[in-house]
């Protein structure tokens, strides 16, 4: 046994826990996970059955945690995890599966079979399993801040930008506002009126705001790639940011899987309850909302639609808040099939789409998405992932469709009227 | 060994030992999968209505939306032989009376030709869903020896049951003998193979229910 799968195994003994043992002892093969998989849907290829992705560690649970298993590993009726077999199953635990959750929630006995693939990442990564272009980008976020490789001078000039073209100013390290204001690098290189609407809309409610010069990047390549060591570091800098700065709540940016790594593993991560409240941008503007904080006016008259990010909607329980926001701003909004608790993944969550070896099956899974969107044609697409947006207009180039996707928080700000002066400026 | 002594053999010792296996056996697998327990999450739940553990192992009975269309021999044939084997084992009146005889306790059972119709859906449907096993492409993919062989557990007992109740193929001592050593073995193997899903599927459904519950996601 090489020394790296020997670590590899080390860690997934770790990792398997009371759940993922009662999941593997319920499994009867019944193939219903399959038919909730884009992967297996759009290619009709069995392997790509979610259970069968987990088929190294269900072994290896047998042989370490069953009286039958160790009987049957004594007297050499059982077969050993190999290095060869975890490179082969590289592509089916990180290139065709997103961890989008649609397998965990129509498993008959109750699988949650992506908390298990999560699992599994850790031991894959731990062997040195994992593909190249996640591996580059937690590299990158550890050494330089961010998975594209973006440091504060590039956020700096972005706000600069931004407060020239809002007239609204963008705070950094401001001690004691109430929000701290996440990005995703996506968002910092393509989507820079993001943090203009979230500049509109704090001035609109009211609110006290800032950026943060040692934590702007809230994505977590180290959870994709399954290494909590990583993931660790990377949410810290954000902990250590928000408590200095003595903020209330730290707001998600339009980011999936930024919201879990913060919102659901990051205080397990730094193992202590977080001092602050963490919320997606979308879960703050349906609050805004409420308290009468958030106007708009006007309406968008197009047909619309909306894609939920699955760490959003099935994976983070913020599912009506968005649909409140739309029909906020739009008069003709109609839903896809499965929209909402069952939709369908953009095909590029879970880190999949920082995969390059991983982009001719992503497009081949994005049929689904496409399927979904002739049913309903909308004129644009509007979703709340600066991910999920990157790999949906890569799909929709793909297949020569033309259709404008836009941010669900930029499209609101985009209705809320222009600022009026507080000083007279002598005009 | 005559018929009868087989019979004996198989109402007597053949019980005693396979009860104490299927006992002995789900103690000690629920003890290795539920003593590894499970950290604490130290995330700030959020708490929605219905988004529970005890939520999803009732709810995760029924098809999510658009499922049951897509899989209609896997749910349809799934519920027919689990309610037919329910029924079968606990509600046909000779097998009431062994439970009497074993534990003491007894309740009221069902006709017996009522019993038989459900023991004829039965057969069909596990008839039916070995065909889609083996036809299906991802079930044949998933399929290993454990998969025909617990189905074969599964079925024997039911099939020599029915056929000992008709007197069929074989005298009653010899098809009653058959029908006890199937269940018997099939007491023997369920905790050590898929069929322990049968204990199981409430602590996955549960926690499944309880680590989503927790993230406000009724799953």
């Amino acid at each position: 046994m090489s020394a790296s799968l020997e670590k590899g195994v080390r860690v997934l003994k770790e990792v398997i826990d009371a759940p993922i043992a009662s999941y593997f002892s319920s499994c009867v093969h019944c193939g219903l996970c399959a038919e909730a998989c884009l992967f297996y849907t759009e290619t009709r290829d069995p392997k790509y059955t979610p259970i069968h992705k987990l088929e190294p560690m269900r072994r290896l649970y047998e042989q370490e945690y069953t009286a039958i298993g160790r009987l049957k590993k004594l007297i050499g009726l059982s077969k050993a995890v190999t290095d060869a077999e975890l490179a082969e199953w590289q592509e089916l635990v990180y290139n065709s599966c997103t961890l989008c959750g649609r397998c965990s929630v129509v498993c008959p006995v109750g699988n949650d079979i992506v908390y298990m693939v999560r699992k599994f990442r850790e031991g894959m990564s731990a062997s040195g399993n994992a593909p190249d272009g996640l591996k580059g980008a937690s590299n990158r976020t550890i050494t330089i801040g961010s998975p594209m490789g973006i440091k504060l001078p590039a956020v700096k000039a972005q706000m600069r930008h931004v407060e020239e073209d809002f007239g609204l100013p963008i705070p950094l390290d401001m001690e004691g506002a109430e929000y701290m204001v996440m990005l995703s690098s996506m968002e910092i290189m393509n989507f820079p009126e993001y943090l203009g609407a979230i500049a509109k809309i704090m001035n609109q409610a009211g609110k006290t705001w800032t950026l943060c010069s040692t934590a702007f990047e809230a994505t977590n390549a180290g959870m994709q790639i399954g290494n909590s060591d990583l993931a660790r570091v990377i949410v810290s800098r954000i902990v250590d940011g928000a408590e200095k700065l003595k903020v209330k709540t730290v707001i998600s940016p339009e980011c999936g899987h930024a919201y879990t790594a913060l919102r659901w593993e990051g205080a397990n991560l730094v193992g202590r309850p977080f001092g602050f409240k963490v919320k997606h941008i979308i879960e703050v503007l349906a609050e805004f909302k409420e308290q009468g904080l958030l106007r708009t006016e006007g309406f968008e008259t197009d047909r619309l639609t909306f894609h939920d990010p699955c760490q959003l909607a099935r994976r983070g329980g913020v599912i009506q808040q968005q649909r409140t926001l739309m029909n906020m701003v739009a008069s003709n909004f109609v839903e896809m099939p499965d929209a909402g608790f069952m939709n369908w993944c953009c095909g590029g969550g879970g880190g999949a789409s920082a995969i390059e070896e991983g982009e001719e099956l992503r497009l081949e899974a994005f049929m689904k998405k496409k399927t979904q969107l002739d049913a309903v044609k909308p004129d644009r697409l509007v979703t709340a992932c600066a991910n999920c947006r990157i790999v949906m207009e890569e799909g929709l180039e793909h297949y020569r469709m033309k259709l404008p996707i836009v941010g669900l928080t930029e499209m609101i700000a985009e209705h809320i009227p222009d600022p009026v002066p507080t000083e007279t400026d002598g005009k | 060994m005559s018929e009868m002594q087989l019979l004996t053999w198989a109402r007597g010792t053949g019980l005693d030992l396979a009860i104490s296996i299927f006992v002995l056996g789900v103690l000690l697998r629920l003890f290795e999968i539920y003593s590894l327990g499970r950290k604490k999450d130290l995330s700030e739940p959020r708490t929605v209505s219905g988004a529970s553990g005890m939520n999803t192992v009732f709810r995760r009975s029924l098809p999510p939306p658009g499922m049951l269309k897509n899989s209609p021999i896997t749910y349809i044939g799934g519920y027919i032989f689990h309610i037919g084997l329910a029924i079968i084992v606990f509600l046909f009146a000779p097998h009431i009376k062994l439970f009497q005889d074993l534990v003491g306790i007894s309740w009221p059972g069902l006709p017996s030709q009522l019993v038989d119709f459900a023991t004829v859906l039965t057969i069909v449907a596990m008839l039916i869903v070995l065909a889609d096993r083996i036809m299906k492409p991802v079930k044949r993919y998933l399929s290993t020896f454990q998969d025909w062989f617990t189905w074969a557990l599964t079925f024997l007992p039911v099939l020599t049951g029915w056929m000992a109740v008709h007197h069929l193929l074989l005298p009653y001592t010899t098809m009653l003998a058959l029908h006890i050593l199937t269940v018997e073995l099939l007491l023997v193997c369920l905790p050590f193979t898929k069929l322990f899903h049968a204990f199981t599927v409430f602590g996955s459904r549960w926690f499944s229910g309880a680590v989503n519950g927790h993230k406000g996601v009724a799953v």
